[in-house]
């Protein structure tokens, strides 16, 4: 399966990268390179497999359902981009 | 007081133990070896004054008799690692001048055990690389040349500004961590020794997260006594990170200068790839005479499915970074660049703050994932993933550890491998299959290549069998009596 340059404009808009036009090529011509190298996986015999979706042989614990910490909002707050008024200013997300 | 710098952590503790010098002697001594040795852009951040303060208040410990382990002992921390109130950057511009309020759990343990921050170390962009080259603040330069040549070498990655600065003693070790051979490959380009424990020993909070289900962090040594001090410290449960082992931590220092008489040590036939370099598989062989001299057993072992351990994890380290990195949105921390609305802001600040590296693996990761090619690309990765951990869990029915080479080729220069990312991928090659199979893996310097550069030898272990590594590598680091250093030229 090729990957062209609409493919890399759809998963650029799925992955909110803003990718120019122009690189658009380029970056096919890359992810391809990387794809087909990745294409041997196909040659493992993997039927009747589990997959492997942790390195570690353990139950997810458990945890009391309680708050540990919070109610500092000027910590919270500290890295933002911009705040007012001890909020997060965002960009206008409803219409 | 330059000498100062020459000593082990080992040798440096048992100094301020006798009090032949004091921490604050110490490091000032690694903070003027920080200052002097910029050329080599290991670090993205000097600490001095917050270095020099906890020095002062480690020797009011210890006048008190309240010291602990690692008390005075100046450390370099990797940049992935949060420090509160200590700018902590993925070196990626995406987080900019990110001031974490809180600090990672394993810097906290080793502030718990005394040790001295001297600064924040460079790395590849959020461990995504395996030269440094991807760092937004430029490459670290290895502190070792080749002979008769002035060309720059990459220290490796993506921990290379940790190996680096344990390489040209700046610092007495180093935090990192591993994601696909992040502290191995560095270790072994820097002729140092590297250690990444067993998935879950490390908590990972407060680490910027690359691929959760792979990521562990570990230390960069001198020598496999300092590390299994240094990882002593860093490991040990913690209810934060979810994947943590609510297990006791071992005396690893108690391993190291073991016997490994009677020890079954497994040599993986796969591991003899093409085009190694004839030094390599050389050193491969000494190393086997080594642990046959100190009374090992050398058993031939396979593991069949190791050249799918590489296109394995280009899925699966990428799907989970996808994840793991759609949170640098420009809404609550790090870097905004505005756009027209809302989702063109999204693009924009990740257009601008990732570089480019992140920014193809962020797309296979979607791409893999999207709608159509899960099962075809992810599941199917899943499905070899657990192909992998078989192998390894038959080899060890048969042995109690694994030798084979770290890194197929010595340390290269900058941007030799920089256009062609399967190219650079492959020096993951005998590393990866630890992370994929959540292992430890050590990398021990066991020698140098005709240009004087150096080369390692990786143990891997059965889970929870870092002791062991410790004692073997304790053996292979005797046995090489490797002493070479790099020629300060900085």
């Amino acid at each position: 399966m090729a990957i062209d340059a609409a493919t890399v404009r759809k998963v650029a808009r799925l992955a909110r990268i803003a990718e120019p036009e122009e690189k658009l090529e380029q970056l096919a011509s890359e992810l391809n390179g990387i794809m087909t190298w990745i294409e041997q996986l196909s040659e493992v015999d993997t039927d009747g497999v589990e997959p492997m979706t942790s390195a570690v042989h353990m139950p997810a614990p458990m945890r009391e359902d309680v708050v540990t910490e919070g109610g500092d909002a000027s910590k919270v707050l500290s890295n933002a981009p911009k705040t007012v008024d001890g909020f997060f200013v965002v960009p206008k997300v409803v219409e | 007081m330059t000498s100062l710098t020459k000593l082990t952590l080992k040798a440096a503790l048992d100094g301020l133990a006798d009090k032949s010098f004091s921490s604050e002697e110490l490091t000032k001594a690694h903070v003027e070896a920080v200052a002097a040795a910029r050329p080599l852009n290991a670090f993205v951040l000097e600490t001095p004054e917050k270095a020099i303060e906890m020095a002062k208040a480690s020797d009011a410990r210890r006048a008190k008799g309240e010291a602990g382990v690692l008390d005075g002992a100046p450390l370099g921390i990797k940049d992935l690692f949060c420090t509160e109130g200590v700018r902590s950057t993925a070196c990626s511009n995406i987080l900019g001048n990110f001031v974490p309020t809180y600090e990672s759990t394993v810097t906290a343990n080793l502030w718990r055990d005394g040790a001295v921050m001297l600064g924040k170390l460079n790395l590849d962009e959020f461990a995504m690389g395996s030269s440094n080259e991807t760092s937004a603040f430029g490459p670290v330069i290895n502190p070792w040349r080749s002979e008769g040549s002035n060309a720059k070498l990459t220290p490796g990655g993506s921990s290379g500004g940790s190996a680096a600065s344990v390489a040209a003693d700046l610092c007495l070790g180093a935090t990192a961590t591993d994601t696909g051979g992040s502290i191995r490959q560095p270790a072994a380009f820097t002729g140092t020794v590297g250690i990444k424990p067993t998935y879950g020993r490390c908590s990972r909070w407060g680490v910027v997260a690359f691929a959760s289900s792979l990521d562990q962090a570990g230390p960069i040594a001198k020598t496999v006594e300092d590390a299994a001090i240094l990882l002593k410290s860093m490991s040990g449960h913690d209810a934060k990170d979810s994947t943590s082992l609510d297990i006791e931590v071992p005396d690893f220092p108690s391993f190291v200068g073991k016997s490994v008489k009677g020890l079954r040590v497994g040599i993986p036939k796969e591991y003899r790839v093409d085009g190694m370099p004839a030094e390599i598989e050389k050193l491969w062989e000494q190393g086997i005479a080594w642990l046959k001299e100190a009374g090992c057993e050398i058993v031939e072992v396979s593991l069949p499915h190791t050249k799918y351990a590489l296109p394995a994890y280009y899925i699966v380290a990428p799907a989970e970074a996808s994840s793991n990195l759609a949170r640098y949105d420009g809404m609550r921390f790090g870097l905004r660049e505005e756009g027209a609305n809302l989702t063109e802001t999204y693009e924009n600040t990740r257009a601008a703050g990732f570089g480019p590296e992140v920014k193809r693996r962020i797309l296979i990761g979607t791409y893999v994932l999207s709608a159509g090619y899960y099962d075809a690309y992810y599941l199917k990765a899943l499905k070899v993933r657990r192909r992998i951990a078989d192998d390894f869990d038959q080899a060890f029915e048969k042995v109690d550890a694994l030798l084979t080479p770290t890194a197929p080729s010595a340390a290269f220069g900058l941007g030799e491998n920089a256009d062609d990312p399967v190219a650079m991928y492959l020096n993951d090659i005998f590393t990866v299959t630890v992370n994929l199979a959540g292992l430890p893996g050590m990398s021990i310097p066991a020698g140098v290549d005709v240009n004087g550069l150096p080369l390692g030898l990786q143990l891997i272990g059965k889970a929870l069998d870092e002791g062991t590594l410790f004692s073997l590598g304790g053996a292979i680091e005797k046995a090489a009596d490797f002493k070479a250093k790099p020629a300060k030229w900085w």
